[in-house]
């Protein structure tokens, strides 16, 4: 088995984040008269030229509409977006294009899967799996179908480090677990949950697995088809891609069986007032004229880090963490929330005395840009007994100058507060 | 370099000295036993929490007190309010409730009637930090709730609209 450092180590050379930054504009700015340093990625990441030079390229040039003019404009837009289906497909190995349905962001993945499978699949007494730290996005969609089909959640325990009691989720996959959604790499504490090794569990048991890529898609490499997943989400603008674009991978099989999500244009292949024939997959899902532009931008994205490298990306940012990680331990009456083993590019804190809320404005005049709140997981933070965290999470082009600039800035709030 | 921040702010102009002494010793932080008023306040957004209670004894506010979680801003606003408002008529409450709003939006000029909020201009500084007034009003639409119920009526007050 080849070592972490000899796969990290050949990428890491040609990584040099000063070059990387000078790919991002609005990097470059100040606010509140400091420099801007932006530590709010899990929010959302800020884009690079690339991806503006897309978008710009694509409505100077490309713009019409796909999949039915006959028009060169429209041909080439057609390329465009299905070029960016296959870009997107090599990204997370698909096995094929046909299981990549665009959305709007992973929040809608998840409902098409909620609506659609859910629908099909669920019946009174039957059970969906979840864990104690999701989203919102990946508790309410199964919450609706539910409770319309008389099924119910069962939820995954956290330990106090916000790792996942293994041994709890085997006890919860029962005769009547109809399906596992499960997230990748939790927002509010970072964790990366092993999901290869949950899904082959559940495949044990006929259970099928959607992964909620949101915040894993852009940390570390995702190989569909290594974890065996049946479903991964991830949305475009936490991978420095537009919002309003995000992605569905389902393997074809399932994708078959399941009735359209939204019914309307390019989703049909014949319509009679009597009937209608469904379109083939993926475009079966991907009713109405979709977000051609922001297709084209993810790809845009995509093809950035892929140039930059995702293992170099991965040890970038984990080394950042880990530095991260021993500066912000080492600032008084702080107490860092989540603290799995294995976890990845977000740092949740609270301090004694001090609401989250008030951190954020103090370090906010310091130019540091951090999120604070629930971060949309409202169980999650009734299960730390906490009403919210301030988050720090990084990305690509986030450096260690940054940290300091947050630890300085906390220790303004200390003074301040104490 | 470009900057888009609003105009550099003196962070004491918002958490000026007496909001700081509030929020480390919240005024009134208590349940009441007795109260004939109760109201809760909570902002989605944040996740603050507040219960007000007020004994009401002939259309006069007696005693005011609360209890939740929030941020420095919106414990100082419920400390400060709960003191303020004690010894005043319910209509009183009410106007107290219309100018410390307009205040904290930025539609009113503290300085315009220093009598009228008196203490409470130290608040005016919010206006600078638009997503941080529901912090300060959270207690005040707490406090209108349960001036206007007319029973005691538990009500949650959502100010994510405002």
């Amino acid at each position: 088995m080849t070592s972490i450092a000899s796969i990290a180590a050949p990428s890491q050379v040609g990584f040099n984040v000063r070059r990387i930054r000078e790919d991002f504009p609005i990097l470059r700015q100040t606010v509140h008269g400091k420099p801007l340093v932006y530590l709010d990625n899990a929010a959302t990441a800020q884009k690079p030229r690339a991806v503006l030079d897309a978008l710009i390229a694509y409505y100077s040039e490309d713009n019409a509409n796909v999949h039915r003019g006959v028009h060169l404009l429209s041909e080439r837009a057609t390329q465009a977006f299905e070029d960016a289906r296959a870009t997107v497909r090599r990204f997370i190995n698909a096995a094929s294009t046909r299981e990549i349905v665009f959305t709007r962001n992973a929040t809608e993945g998840i409902n098409l899967v909620a609506q659609t499978f859910g629908r099909t699949r669920l019946g009174p007494g039957d059970e969906v799996v979840i864990s104690a730290m999701e989203h919102h996005s990946n508790i309410v969609p199964w919450q609706m179908v539910c409770q319309e089909k008389g099924a119910s959640l069962r939820v995954i325990p956290i330990t106090d480090e916000g790792a996942l009691q293994l041994e709890e989720y085997e006890r919860l996959l029962g005769p009547h677990t109809r399906l596992v959604s499960i997230v990748h790499l939790s927002n509010v504490l970072g964790t990366i949950n092993p999901v290869q090794q949950m899904i082959a569990t559940a495949h044990r048991r006929g259970v099928p697995v959607l992964v909620d890529g949101s915040q894993a898609a852009h940390h570390m490499m995702v190989d569909v088809q290594a974890l065996d997943a049946d479903f991964y989400v991830f949305t475009g603008h936490k991978l420095y891609g537009p919002t309003g674009i995000g992605v569905l991978y389902g393997k074809e099989r399932l994708l078959e069986e399941m009735p359209p999500y939204q019914g309307g244009g390019d989703m049909i292949s014949s319509v009679t007032f009597e009937k209608t024939t469904y379109n083939a997959l993926p475009y079966k899902f991907e009713a109405g004229t979709p977000n051609i532009a922001g297709a084209v931008g993810l790809a845009a994205a995509v093809d950035y880090v892929t140039a930059i490298g995702m293992d170099a990306v991965t040890a970038h940012e984990r080394e950042l963490l880990a530095y991260g990680t021993a500066a912000l331990s080492g600032v008084p009456g702080l107490t860092l929330i989540g603290t799995a083993p294995e976890k990845a590019s977000v740092l949740s804190f609270v301090m004694d005395g001090v609401h989250p809320h008030d951190i954020g404005t103090v370090v906010d005049q310091e130019g540091v840009a951090i999120r604070t709140g629930h971060h949309c997981a409202q169980p999650l933070m009734q299960r730390l007994g906490i009403p919210a965290t301030a988050r720090a999470s990084l990305a690509l082009y986030n450096t260690r100058e940054e940290i300091d600039a947050l630890v300085a800035a906390l220790h303004k709030v200390r003074e301040l507060f104490t | 370099m470009t900057d888009r921040g609003a105009p550099v702010s003196d962070l004491r102009e918002l958490y000026q000295e007496v909001i700081l002494d509030h929020n480390r010793r919240p005024r009134n932080f208590r349940a009441m036993e007795g109260a004939n008023r109760h109201a809760e306040g909570y902002n989605p957004l944040c996740g603050d929490r507040l219960s007000l209670y007020l004994q009401v004894e002939d259309g006069v506010i007696k005693d005011a007190s609360f209890q939740g979680s929030g941020c420095a801003i919106s414990k100082a606003s419920a400390s400060m309010m709960t003191d303020s408002v004690k010894g005043k008529a319910l209509s009183e409450a009410r106007d107290m409730f219309e100018q410390f709003h307009q205040m904290v939006t930025g539609n009113a000029d503290p300085l315009a009637h220093p009598e009228r909020l008196g203490k409470l201009a130290v608040f005016e500084g919010v206006r600078n930090y638009p997503v941080r007034v529901k912090c300060a009003s959270l207690a005040w639409h707490t406090l209108r709730s349960a001036v206007d119920a007319a029973n005691e009526v538990v009500e949650v007050v959502s100010t994510e609209a405002e």
